[in-house]
């Protein structure tokens, strides 16, 4: 059986204390996978740590603790192992128009990658090859462009074709469509999933939008404060949600069948992670615990286990038990 | 009467830049009107227009007629009464909107100082039951705004809107930088507001999942027109226009299995404002063009109960056109 | 449909039609001129001590349009061939400076922990340091002449410098095509050369037209309070004569304001272009 694509195992990142607060656990004790032609999406909201993660999954930050593998090779940080890491997994940034160097033209963005690996023969073909398979054909009318010349979605074309002419097997997508247009977010995605029929290409996509996992992702993982606290194939998690942070992001959703729920409490900081199950303060099952409850000391008193990379999971002390759910607060921060 | 009445709004930046293109459109007091549209289409000049809060290289030509009086051509003083008075913005991008140096409380304080003829002490009160009425605890009134959170600030900038009791606010992209549990803490703030004290509000986005929720009728814009224009509930179920139909397949609807692995989205990039095209503007972009479309002129013909389409093919004799 | 795109050169159309530019680059082009083409008529008779022809101290006249100074040389021919080197410290000592001065900036930027504090805390202390006394125990050091005043202008130029590249390469790195490039594969000279330093050369650019304005007049200083070379020519030079010749209580004015309105023009002409640079810089700095 093929190794898988890449791995996080056990990663932590923690960040050291700034003026005034505490170090900051960003990510927190992560297993996640990415098989081969699998393309996984790691939902959350600002403060998860995704970016950290997809960040650490690309070499660009040091874990703290734990690992990353790619095909089973544990990943050293010397420049050399680096720099062959780099052939194999690449990064897309959200702000395409800020990705690119504007004193580069769209041939020199493209060739940056096969330059600094010293691929100099072929280039011409090179470039040519990966902007034609990021969508801009024929490629001629874009090599001499610059980045202010070209559309928010042509950017991010040329960005993703800087990361095709290094021959990734895996690419690593941090929020690729939020700041385009509505009607150009989907001819990226679509190029996402090409990428993936033609040419096998695994992917990572991080983003605070389910429905971009819905659009494109076979398998799904919801972050929250540093930990995956649900993960699943599409179908199983964003349709039949089991964690109460799950269920609460699908309930806002326009056409979904789960009661709407309204989180109460602080939005996540990692510098303040709470004891126990770090959900709890916002937990809409939590507080709909009697005061007496016994399971209010395990959901304050006792830390989940870290999901294991592959199989399904949900991170909750409550799974599957009977509870009233209290639902719309307008006690919300 | 109606509260608001915009008779074919035009804009045009600099030279050349038509950003707005002959807009119109009405709205009754206690009503919401949402507006879609991407980069490019002008809805956020028409938001900044009605209150004529234009830079001073931007022409304008038509009529935004608030009550009785046309806002474009009205006196100064009474403009400066009239903004914020009777009608208020919440503006994009809260963090840059207030002010770093002042106190949040201040900057509510402002409008009601300026407005109304209180004290200090009525003003701090007021702004503090302000604070209150958006879900904000009145005890962070001696905040700066990089002490809050993104949807804190929003919601302070909501307060603001309210500070002197507008009959009408406009709200230009309220929720697009937020996470979406705020989002919706945000637009069932507003939607509570409208209902309780029979607020207009207009609301800009490009989202239209967003604007279906919290608004009664919908514009959809394009290229500086309105391109469709209905109650939001109809024109989600039943879009009477490519483009309308192509924004509202931008974000799916989670457990559609007609989206599932199945992107949708439009070719092509939306249009320049500078270049004037003939025939329908969209007609580059759209999946269902025919031979008529780049070159018959479109406007908004009737397209069903109290709804617009600016598409030939609710024209009797373009219904059956294909490409 | 693809958005319109701005004209490269366009930053050269607008350039020339800014009245500051066009005047500042005059003055710069025809003073060069004047420099570099001062050999094919001036001798090195007409500056030598020895073989003035003219009268003394004499107020201008026929054949000698700005008179003459105390040895008898033309003040004129002084004029032009000391254009040529107080130019030239001027730019020597600039371009000594920018060298110097980004290369701090580039590193203390890029290597935030120790290696930058330790070049800022560095960069301070030169800031620190009064400019003209250290100038002056510099030139005393290295001896007299052209060679020890531009050193002694660079050592003490370079810091301004330093602070801005260092700003700016911090906002540079800040911006997330440097992250891209890293996630393909750049190293740090990598990074430094070939993506911070572009960006950051127009900011360079304008600082060094501003440089050398301020460098030809700490030339014109040094060189007054005497620590030029008394045989070579420069409008300081000139200036110091005049003073140590007495030419002001004896009323010629022919040889103490020629040099003085060259430098103040001269001047004029590197701070005009360097703010018309700097315009014109400006808002495409400011696009995304």
């Amino acid at each position: 059986m093929n190794a898988p694509a890449l791995e996080a195992r056990d990663l932590k990142v923690t960040f050291p204390p700034r003026r005034g607060r505490g170090p900051a656990r960003a990510v927190d004790g992560v297993n996640l996978t990415v098989g081969a032609g699998e393309i996984v999406a790691l939902i959350g909201e600002s403060g998860c740590g995704k970016s950290t993660l997809a960040r650490a999954l690309v070499g660009l930050i040091r874990p703290t603790a734990g690992e990353v593998a790619y095909q089973g090779t544990t990943l050293g940080y010397s420049s050399k192992a680096l720099k062959r890491f780099r052939r194999y997994t690449q990064l897309v940034l959200q702000d395409p128009g800020g990705a690119l160097n504007p004193k580069q033209n769209v041939f020199d963005a493209v060739a940056e990658g096969p330059r600094l690996h010293a691929l100099r023969s072929g280039l011409h073909e090179r470039v040519h090859d990966a902007l034609s398979r990021a969508g801009l054909r024929p490629p001629e009318q874009f090599v001499d462009r610059y980045p202010h010349e070209l559309s928010g979605g042509q950017q991010q074309r040329v960005v993703i074709a800087g990361a095709l002419a290094l021959d990734p097997a895996v690419i690593v997508a941090d929020e690729p469509v939020a700041s385009l247009d509505a009607s150009v977010r989907g001819e990226i995605l679509r190029l996402i999933l090409d990428l993936r029929e033609s040419l096998g290409l695994s992917a990572l996509v991080v983003s605070h939008d389910l429905g971009l996992a819905w659009n494109i992702a076979d398998r799904v993982a919801v972050m929250y404060l540093g930990r995956i606290v649900e993960q699943g194939p599409v179908e199983d998690v964003l349709l039949r949600p089991k964690h109460p942070y799950t269920r609460a992001l699908i309930s806002v959703l326009p056409g979904t069948d789960v009661d709407p729920v309204l989180l109460r409490g602080e939005p996540p900081d990692p510098t303040a992670i709470p004891s126990g199950c770090r959900f709890h303060p916002r937990c809409q099952r939590f507080a709909a615990l009697d005061a007496s409850d016994e399971r209010r000391a395990t959901c304050t008193g006792r830390d989940l286990p870290v999901l294991t990379a592959i199989e399904p999971g949900v991170a909750c002390h409550l799974v599957d038990q009977p509870i009233e759910e209290s639902h719309a607060s307008s006690d919300i921060r | 009467m109606s509260l608001l009445e915009v008779r074919d709004l035009s804009v045009t930046y600099g030279a050349d830049v038509r950003a707005v293109r002959g807009v119109s459109f009405s709205l009754d007091a206690g009503q919401t009107l949402g507006v879609a549209g991407e980069s490019g289409s002008g809805k956020s000049t028409v938001a900044l227009s009605l209150l004529r809060l234009l830079p001073s290289s931007a022409r304008t030509s038509g009529e935004v007629r608030l009550g009785d009086e046309d806002v474009l051509t009205m006196g100064w003083g009474r403009l400066r009464t009239v903004r914020w008075a009777e009608a208020s913005i919440v503006f994009q991008g809260a963090m840059s909107a207030l002010n770093p140096v002042r106190t949040i409380g201040e900057q509510i304080r402002e409008p009601i100082l300026l407005h109304e003829k209180v004290g200090i002490r009525a003003a701090r009160e007021r702004s503090a039951e302000l604070l209150d009425s958006v879900g904000v605890p009145a005890r962070r009134v001696g905040a700066y705004p990089h002490e809050l959170s993104g949807g804190q600030r929003q919601r302070v900038m909501i307060a603001m809107a309210l500070a002197c009791r507008p009959d009408l606010i406009i709200a230009d992209e309220p929720t697009t930088a937020l996470d979406v549990i705020v989002q919706a803490q945000i637009l069932s703030l507003l939607g509570d507001l409208v209902r309780e004290s029979n607020i207009s509000l207009i609301m800009i986005s490009h989202d239209l999942s967003v604007l279906a929720e919290t608004c009664d009728r919908l514009a959809v814009m394009y290229a500086g027109r309105i391109v469709e224009i209905g109650t939001s509930r109809q024109m989600i179920a039943e879009p009477r226009h490519p483009y309308t139909r192509a924004l509202s397949g931008a974000f799916p609807t989670i457990g559609d299995p007609a989206s599932r692995l199945a992107p949708s989205g439009l070719p092509g990039d939306p249009p320049d404002p500078r270049v004037i095209a003939a025939g329908c503007p969209f007609e580059p972009r759209c999946p269902e063009a025919f031979a008529e479309c780049s070159t018959h002129p479109v406007e908004l013909w009737p397209a069903g109960e109290r709804r617009e389409s600016a598409c030939l093919k609710v024209l009797p004799e373009f219904a059956k056109a294909s490409a | 449909m693809t958005l319109v795109a701005p004209a490269r050169l366009g930053g050269v159309r607008r350039f020339f039609r800014m009245p500051t530019a066009i005047a500042g680059l005059s003055i710069l082009v025809a003073f060069t001129l004047l420099a570099l083409t001062a050999p094919l008529y001036i001798h090195p008779s007409d500056l030598d001590v020895t073989k003035a022809t003219g009268g003394q101290l004499a107020p201008p006249g026929h054949g000698y349009p700005l008179g003459t100074d105390q040895p008898g040389r033309s003040v004129l021919l002084l004029l032009i061939w000391g254009t040529r080197t107080s130019l030239a410290i001027g730019v020597i000592a600039t371009l000594l400076a920018m060298v110097l001065g980004s290369a701090i900036g580039l590193l203390a930027g890029h290597y935030q922990r120790w290696l930058g504090r330790g070049l800022m805390h560095v960069t301070d202390w030169f800031i620190a340091l009064p400019s003209l006394p250290l100038a002056i125990s510099l030139s005393a050091v290295l001896g007299q002449g052209a060679r020890s005043i531009t050193i002694a202008i660079a050592v003490t130029s370079w810091t301004s410098t330093a602070r801005l590249v260092r700003a700016q390469t911090l906002a540079v790195e800040a911006r997330p095509f440097i992250e891209r490039v890293r996630a393909l594969g750049a190293g740090n000279v990598q990074v430094m050369v070939r993506h911070v330093l572009p960006n950051v050369a127009p900011l360079i650019l304008v600082s060094s037209t501003l440089t050398v304005a301020s460098a030809i007049l700490a030339e014109t200083t040094l060189t007054f309070l005497g620590l030029g070379n008394p045989t070579e020519v420069s409008w300081g030079t000139m200036i110091n004569q005049a003073y140590t010749g007495s030419a002001v209580t004896r009323g010629a004015w022919w040889y103490l304001l020629p040099p003085g309105i060259a430098i103040v023009i001269v001047v004029l002409g590197f701070t005009m272009t360097g703010r018309a640079v700097e315009h014109i810089l400006n808002p495409r700095m400011m696009i995304r």
